[in-house]
């Protein structure tokens, strides 16, 4: 006989285990037990079905004690979880299986910690109280490190490339929050202007000879231009049509990318792209061009190939500063403030007076723009571009790196940049796992705090300040 | 109509599929004025508003507005225009803040294009310009002006949304008049205010008609405000004009009473 209690406690689990562990079965069967791969002779079907079982249980498992600790008893179940977690990698025969097993019983476990010790979760949830001074000065701090940090002796040339790559997606991220965070426009497709800057600083550097300088600005034009061409028609669209759209964009310009080869070089993408200059005035190399200077030259210092890396994390830190300063001060001016009244409610926008297209493809155009100063930026780092760099993924890692951080914070976009970015890139073990943690993160985000690491929303202005 | 109104809507009809929500109905408004429009649920009356204020574009009709720079219909101009252009303000049935922004910022989105001509555009308030300094000074005066009218003025940092009922409902009023409107159409403003708030906004509404010289359109259900404050009544049902004239006529037409009172049963 189950008394009434036990029914909740264990019933309902067991209910909603099984109808979990269904749906998995279904997901698993074709994605995990019937994988394709390529041999000599064509395609071959390698038919995994135990482990597509096996999944689909483990599921279940998961499923099932989620809800008896949810339903009461997270002790027990923190205990076995965090047993499972541990034993699952040395027990099982099959690595992945074991691996995902660990990542699943360490999910459940955190779970039911937070229910079992309550007032940890609260604390979390409720904010890790950030006192607001820290919030104020973190920027400020952050800013000094970075300034100094190409001069440390801790920095060593692998560091000082994460940096770089971090604050690239810093840039990016800061970007994109001007059309995600504060025009309240899903975009899926940024990658594409940050394509179209890339391309238009190689093209432009390797046919009409310009300079990284010279060209950045048009590079930022060229993307702005396709952003205004683009975003005209389907502004229009309600958000998950504008969506959508987007996100086929960003494919479409990829595929240009791809198969205009005699201008974009196809899929091989364009090699020996110049390298950046110090402000037209000198190069960093040992031996410069005839009738050019040399960087060590020009200061009467000697070589050093880390030169140009440190010059290169400078300006990438000017760059995604300046995104900063234009996105803190146009939230002060009418048209950032219009941006924000559109997200907030459209309808009540345009009765005050308020253009919607106009306004939207403003900063729809001018994320584009700064995209296109990032893609510019990218390729004269790396030298080299191809399609490939510019996939979906991308735009899903950008948009990921909003969500997480806070849709609308500074902050927390660097602050999520740095745990999407640089912590994988840091850990090269981990880099593996970047897209499983990718998931992790994001739920565990959407689950205990569901608008960003820092939500925190700072008036544009105080009826305080104009006195 | 009379050549002295300010606004003068013509056989306006709007159809949605088979039904028409509004049904040849033609009536004005002057300044100075309190025109309230009343009637069942489902009469039309949000749809007339919707049509006046650029929302719906009507089937029929001519919605005519004097201004200084002569008369413009208002059937042709776009949503955003119609505040931009024609000076005339709105409130929603169910009220439309910006939520997640301050009190404070609601008011100022709502002179967003006499800051954004201030600034250039934008561009001069990006490096800070004194112009633009000014304007928003002004902007800002103008928001404290009407806050300390309703008793506002301590809750200008709060979030919009987490003011109570009462509060939004006067914000959502006062961010309309922030867009120094010539004509105020005002969508059941009373509806969930209680009997002490309700008179409040009674209160306000004639000072904003004698003092500032607006013409207003008032839905309201509450019986007791429109009889005691309006000017004049236009009474919808099914659409159709049912009847036009000062409240003490309007509490004693026989059509009146029969659409709100529904047809005498048999007995
Ligand atoms: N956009 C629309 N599409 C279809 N029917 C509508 C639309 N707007 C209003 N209606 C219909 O028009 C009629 C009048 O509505 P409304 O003007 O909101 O009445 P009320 O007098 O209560 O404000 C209702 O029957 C409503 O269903
Ligand atoms: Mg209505």
């Amino acid at each position: 006989m189950l008394t009434k209690a036990s029914r909740t406690t264990f019933l309902v689990p067991l209910r909603d285990g099984v109808l979990a562990g269904l749906v998995a079965l279904v997901l698993a069967f074709p994605i995990v037990g019937l994988p394709t791969s390529e041999t000599a002779h064509g395609l071959v079907l390698r038919p995994r079905i135990p482990e597509a079982i096996a999944f689909a249980v483990a599921v279940f498992l998961g499923r099932f004690a989620l809800g008896v600790a949810e339903a009461g008893k997270p002790r027990p179940i923190l205990l076995i979880a965090l047993l499972v977690a541990i034993a699952a990698p040395f027990a099982s025969a099959a690595p992945e299986f074991g691996a995902a097993l660990a990542i699943g019983g360490l999910f459940v476990a955190l779970r039911s910690a937070l229910l079992a010790f309550p007032g940890v979760a609260g604390r979390i949830s409720g904010g890790i109280r950030v006192p607001p001074v820290a919030i104020k000065r973190a920027p400020l701090v952050l800013l000094l490190l970075l300034v100094v940090l190409p001069l440390t002796p801790v920095i060593d040339r692998r560091l000082l490339d994460i940096a770089v790559l971090v604050l690239t997606y810093v840039m990016l991220g800061w970007g994109l929050n001007i059309t995600v965070g504060l025009a309240g426009l899903l975009d899926l497709g940024y990658v594409a202007f940050f394509a179209i800057g890339a391309y238009a600083y190689a093209l432009l550097s390797l046919t009409a000879g310009l300079s990284f300088w010279g060209a950045l600005p048009i590079a930022g034009l060229c993307a702005a231009a396709a952003g205004l061409i683009v975003g005209g028609p389907i502004l229009r669209l309600r958000g998950d049509y504008f969506a959508i759209v987007t996100l086929g964009f960003g494919e479409i310009v990829r595929l240009v990318a791809i198969n205009w080869s005699s201008l974009t070089g196809g899929s091989q993408g364009i090699a020996q792209i110049p390298r950046i200059s110090f402000f037209g005035l000198a190069d960093f190399t040992a031996t410069p061009d005839p009738g050019r200077r040399a960087f060590h030259e020009l200061f009467g210092i000697s070589f050093d190939p880390a030169h140009r890396q440190i010059f290169i994390f400078y300006v990438i830190l000017a760059l995604a500063l300046a995104v900063n300063a234009f996105i803190a001060r146009s939230r002060k001016l009418p048209l950032g403030r219009a941006w924000e009244a559109l997200r907030e409610d459209e309808i009540a926008a345009q009765s005050l007076g308020l253009n919607l297209q106009r306004i939207r493809l403003s900063a729809y155009a001018i994320a584009a723009a700064w995209g296109g100063f990032a893609g510019a930026f990218f390729a004269v780092r790396q030298g080299f571009i191809s399609p490939e760099s510019f996939s979906f993924l991308e735009s899903a890692v950008i948009l990921a790196i909003v969500v997480l951080g806070g849709v609308g914070s500074q902050l927390g976009v660097v602050l999520a940049a740095i745990v999407m970015i640089g912590v994988p890139e840091l850990v090269r073990q981990l880099a593996e796992y970047r897209m499983l943690a990718f998931g992790v993160a994001m739920v565990a985000i959407m689950v205990w705090r569901p608008s960003g690491l820092i939500s925190r929303r700072e008036p544009s202005i105080r009826l305080g300040d104009a006195t | 109509m009379s050549g002295d109104k300010l606004l003068s809507v013509e056989h306006l009809t709007m159809q949605f599929g088979g039904l028409k929500a509004v049904n040849d109905v033609s009536f004005a408004a002057s300044a100075s004025a309190i025109t309230a429009i009343i009637g069942p649920n489902g009469a039309g009356k949000t749809t007339v508003f919707n049509c006046l204020t650029g929302f719906y574009h009507p089937t029929h009709g001519r919605i005519a507005l004097k201004s200084q720079h002569g008369t413009i219909e208002l059937q042709n101009l776009r949503k955003h225009q119609v505040s931009a252009r024609a000076k005339v303000a709105r409130t929603f049935q169910n009220i439309r803040l910006f939520a997640g922004m301050t009190v404070l910022e609601n008011l100022i989105v709502a002179q967003h294009n006499r800051l954004q001509r201030a600034s250039l555009f934008s561009f001069a308030g990006l490096f800070g310009l004194p112009a633009y300094r000014k304007a928003e000074k002004d902007a800002v005066e103008r928001a404290r002006f009407w806050l300390d009218r309703v008793g506002l003025t301590s809750w200008a940092d709060a979030q919009a949304g987490s003011l109570p009922y009462g509060q939004q409902r006067k914000l959502e009023i006062i961010r309309a008049l922030c867009t120094e409107p010539v004509l105020l159409c005002l969508d059941e403003p009373a509806a969930g205010l209680n009997g002490s708030e309700t008179a409040e906004l009674a209160r306000f509404l004639r000072e904003l008609r004698d003092e500032h010289g607006l013409a207003i359109l008032l839905i309201e259900h509450d019986m007791g405000m429109v009889m005691g404050i309006s000017d004049h009544i236009v009474v919808l049902d099914y659409g159709r004009k049912i009847a036009d004239a000062a409240p003490a006529v309007i509490k004693e037409d026989p059509a009146v009473i029969r659409a709100y009172l529904g047809e005498p049963e048999a007995a």
